[in-house]
């Protein structure tokens, strides 16, 4: 399909290494494990692909949607599209060879600046595969350095988060222990209850699951006081206008970078960011770059601290990681460089006021009430009179809205709870157009 | 590199000019909610540039870079095969990009009937029994792969536990007394680095064996090191030398034999594809990587995926979700007890699978073989164009790549590897990896792929054969290569020791 060489020139290659045909060349293949059949369908053209393909993409129902819960519908500028399309950043590997591949090194650079600039911390890798993955490493590389056997995460951080790191801890010696929540964010006081000497690492999220703003400063310093070390995840646009990590006291800052430039694209590529203090470089799994000079005295850039890695340390590597998410780091990075910080804070700013009209407007259907008296960045969650999927199917099949995520999965006492996230992609017309659609399904409700 | 645009390694933060916007809403929030208490109170320190700054910047930036689309990259072990382009346009459709991951079953049942017939397909392909695609990259695949077999380790032991006569108060207490305690993964000393680390990250210790002087596992040794504590033997075929473990079906008997599993490294998958299914090998997990052998782009360094396919015994334990085909729609099924559980916050590099499964539309059977045929017969020509002047590890016909060395000649004026490889950037070609496999002195990893011409390999052996002379006559002169390159080599050294990592 994609092959240059004809059957002439086939032939004459076969010949010039010596061989009668392809079969001499994969005699070291058992016979028997040749000529196996394939079941499958036979190969489409370039156009019928691209009709089935867009016959599959309508398959896809895209709504307005509400949903957020950790990724986020953001506006890409159409210059970040444009470069990251660019064949030469596209089609290239990691730069083994840094003489051939400055540009993308010094991307990578560019990339970890603009990470330590929004968490305020010292170090950052060149990418981890998304937010949840970089923060299991997080914590991977808190009981790597100081032994200890349990984590404390906050119960206000994002389930599936924690998922992926029980996944990667999956020896039994580790234990993950939950701190309750109060009203929807942790009390520092109520950690420190639960704090001692064994205690490796406390976890928390910042804007929480629920979108709500957390003391993360008390947090870390309640961490600290015990000799723990403190991980925070932190949603990297909120960074423009929130506390940050890095000014918090955090050791290791992680965070999901999709709302820097990347699609929803259900699922991915997304980007993990992966940030710490200076003290703990060398425990950051996968690629770092780092600006060095040539033999002539002039800037340039490579691949360094490779020590640590895989294919070098192998079995006593910090992390497995080989490929990682470059491209999306670069979208971050070009993205960052368009918004600037200006742009940053006038984008989380926009979507703090979108969030808290729609909280003021929704909180006005009868029956219908804010969960949390907290303030928070561009998530909420309501307290439905209804139980929240049955109001998110109904809504979507009547008025073509998803109002929400139904927090049925966390368990007793979420049923009824939606929670609601606005970004820079929806106006306050939209808003009241939510406002009607939940209306309406609550009154239909209602009636029956 | 590129004599027009003159390389300039200003970074953006230097161009940086106060109060340039490059992007705006054109309208202010009115009124904010953030607490003073939790607000940021400094100012990012990033660029601040109009949107054609940026554009000019990282346009520039591209330029200095080799790539599939611009230059021949024969990276070994890594298939830099041409990217398809319709791959990009078909990912991009809105109905795509525009989904969100928690969006309602009904709202993505273009996505799900993709991943769900692509899972299919590479089954059939792979003749495995099942598998998931959530891996993102070879490496998340060998992790997700191994703790697999160590969920079944621990289940198999579960089942062993016989119920204690002696009741307490919560009933019977099991007995660990048939317990196997199955701490070890056999590796090969020809490896790749990810698979002795994802070993250790599973809480594995690796066993590491010398391979034979042909290349291939040594049947003695192996059998020496399989033990009761033998969990996995992780294999790669063709292993990274290039050579098929012609002993592959005598290994998967053993390894069952001794009841562990054994795990393929699918890097080199694409000299087995259309033309032998790794299940018939007696392979039980292995994984694939969708930007090598289904052609979807690297990225400078990734997003990649890398989907795992297993036989029947270890389809309880894939990771969540599994998505289900009822009648004819599509659902996610979250409710797995055995499951090892999530590997990744949302399903996976999506975007990436849609390219892949694009690329796996367009090819049927014939074709699917005609890529490992042309891989095949590619990697041969390179090697038989260069086995006089860069002797290769093994005389015998390669598969998808070969190893290489540089000759007697080139080691007795002190050419290195290093040095043959920063030459070859001067002659505008990628360098092939080097310095592994680790067992190869001075190794030369060269894996065209079948995308590449005869007319673009005649040039590159032309170039080899050009620097190995180059090499005699004046060795001062490759030692320095490269030569036309935006920078000279670089001081790496320095870099590790004094790191500065961002502006």
């Amino acid at each position: 399909m994609f092959i240059s060489n004809t059957e002439t020139e086939k032939k004459e290659m076969l010949r010039a290494i010596g061989a009668e045909k392809f079969e001499d060349l994969i005699k070291q293949v058992p016979g028997k494990f040749l000529g196996s059949r394939f079941d499958l369908p036979e190969g489409l053209s370039e156009m019928e692909t691209y009709n089935r393909m867009k016959e599959l993409s309508l398959k896809n129902r895209n709504l307005k949607s509400f949903v957020g819960g950790g990724a986020y519908e953001r506006y890409i500028p159409s210059a970040v599209k444009a470069l990251i399309s660019r064949g030469e950043f596209l089609t290239a590997y990691t730069p083994y060879q840094p003489e051939a591949s400055q540009g993308i090194l010094q991307t990578i650079y560019e990339y970890q600046s603009s990470m330590c600039a929004l968490y305020e911390m010292d170090c950052s890798n060149a990418s981890m595969y998304d937010g949840s993955t970089a923060f299991a490493e997080a914590v991977k590389a808190c009981v790597r350095i100081n032994s200890r056997k349990k984590i404390l995460y906050a119960s206000t951080m994002n389930p599936r988060y924690l998922d992926v790191a029980k996944t990667y801890f999956s020896n039994p010696e580790y234990e993950f222990t939950a701190v309750p929540a109060e009203n929807g964010a942790i009390n520092p006081e109520k950690l420190k209850a639960m704090l001692d000497e064994s205690v490796s690492c406390v976890a928390v999220a910042n804007p929480n699951y629920f979108g709500v703003i957390e003391d993360v400063e008390a947090l870390a310093k309640a961490a600290h006081e015990k000799g723990a070390l403190a991980v925070c995840v932190a949603d990297p646009l909120s960074l423009a206008v929130l506390k940050t990590p890095g000014a918090a006291g955090f050791d290791f800052a992680v965070g999901e970078g999709q709302s820097l430039g990347l699609p929803l694209s259900y699922g991915g590529p997304y980007l993990g960011i992966f940030t710490c203090k200076k003290e703990y470089v060398r425990q950051m799994p996968g690629r770092i770059c780092g600006m060095t000079k040539d033999k002539d005295g002039k800037r340039g850039f490579v691949l360094t601290l490779q020590a640590r890695e895989q294919h070098i340390r192998r079995d006593k590597a910090a992390s497995n990681i080989c490929s990682n998410q470059a491209l999306c780091a670069l979208s971050a990075a070009i993205y960052c460089a368009i918004m600037g910080p200006e742009g940053l804070r006038e984008t989380a700013l926009l979507n703090n006021h979108l969030a808290n009209f729609a909280a003021e407007e929704l909180a006005k259907i009868k029956g219908v009430k804010l969960k949390y008296g907290r303030p928070f960045f561009n998530e909420f969650v309501l307290e439905l009179p209804v139980k929240a999927a049955e109001l998110r199917e109904k809504t979507a099949c009547k008025e073509g809205v998803d109002p929400g995520l139904d927090l049925a999965h966390l368990g007793k006492g979420f049923e009824n709870s939606l929670l609601v996230c606005l970004t820079e992609t929806k106006n306050e017309t939209d808003v009241l157009n939510l406002k009607k659609a939940v209306e309406a399904n609550l009154a239909v409700e209602a009636k029956i | 590199m590129n004599d027009i645009i003159k390389f300039d390694n200003k970074l953006s933060i230097e161009k940086s000019g106060e109060g340039k916007r490059g992007f705006s809403f054109k309208k202010a929030a009115p009124k904010a909610g953030i607490p003073q208490g939790a607000a940021r109170t400094t100012r990012p320190r990033l660029p601040e540039l109009s949107e054609f700054d940026v554009v000019r910047h990282f346009t520039r930036l591209s330029k200095f870079n080799f790539s599939v689309d611009t230059h021949f990259y024969p990276l070994g072990s890594c298939t830099m095969k041409y990217n398809p382009k319709i791959n990009e346009e078909v990912s991009s459709f809105d109905g795509f990009t525009h989904t969100h991951p928690l969006a309602m079953d009904a709202c993505a049942q273009g996505t799900l009937e993709i991943i769900w017939d692509m899972e299919k397909r590479l089954c059939e392909l792979c003749g495995m029994d099942a598998g998931t695609l959530w891996p993102v990259a070879g490496a998340h695949g060998e992790y997700t792969g191994i703790l697999l077999a160590k969920k079944h380790f621990e289940e198999l032991n579960r089942s062993r536990d016989v119920p204690s006569p002696v009741k307490n108060e919560e009933g019977t207490v099991p007995i660990h007394s048939d317990r196997v305690n199955r701490d070890e993964i056999i590796v090969p000393d020809s490896a790749h680095g990810t698979n002795p680390a994802t070993a250790s990250m599973a809480g594995f210790k690796t066993i590491n064996i010398n391979s034979a002087p042909d290349g291939r596992i040594d049947l003695e040794v192996l059998k020496a090191r399989i033990t009761p504590k033998t969990a996995v033997i992780m294999l790669t075929v063709p292993n990274t030398l290039g050579i098929f473990e012609s002993n592959i079906a005598k290994i998967c008997e053993m390894a069952h034999a001794n009841g562990s599993l054994v795990y393929m490294d699918g890097a080199n998958f694409n000299a087995l594809i259309g033309l032998v299914k790794p299940g018939e090998l007696g392979v039980d997990i292995m994984h694939l990587n969708m930007h090598k052998t289904f052609s979807t782009p690297h990225g400078g360094g990734g997003p990649g995926a890398g989907g795992i396919m297993v036989k029947k015994a270890l389809i309880p334990y894939l990771p969540a979700p599994r998505i289900e085909k009822k009648g004819g729609s599509f659902s996610v099924n979250e409710d797995l007890p055995l499951s090892i559980g999530r590997i990744k916050a949302w399903f996976t590099n999506t975007q990436v699978l849609l390219r892949a499964y694009a690329y796996l539309l367009m090819h049927g059977p014939k074709q699917l073989r005609e890529i490992a045929e042309n891989s095949i017969i590619n990697a041969n020509y390179i090697k038989s164009g260069l086995q006089d002047l860069f002797p290769p590890y093994s005389r015998e016909y390669c598969m998808h790549e070969c190893v290489l060395a540089p000759s007697k000649e080139l080691t007795d004026k002190g050419i290195r590897t290093l040095d043959v490889a920063k030459r070859l950037l001067d002659y505008g070609y990628h360098a092939p990896t080097i310095y592994f496999p680790i067992i190869v002195h001075e190794a030369i990893m060269i894996e065209p792929t079948e995308t590449e011409s005869k007319e673009t390999m005649d040039a590159f052996i032309a170039a080899m054969t050009k620097i190995h002379s180059e090499a005699q006559k004046d060795p001062e002169f490759v030692k320095k290569a490269p030569h036309t390159m935006p920078v000279k080599r670089l001081d790496e050294v320095e870099a590790a020791r004094k790191p500065n990592i961002r502006w």
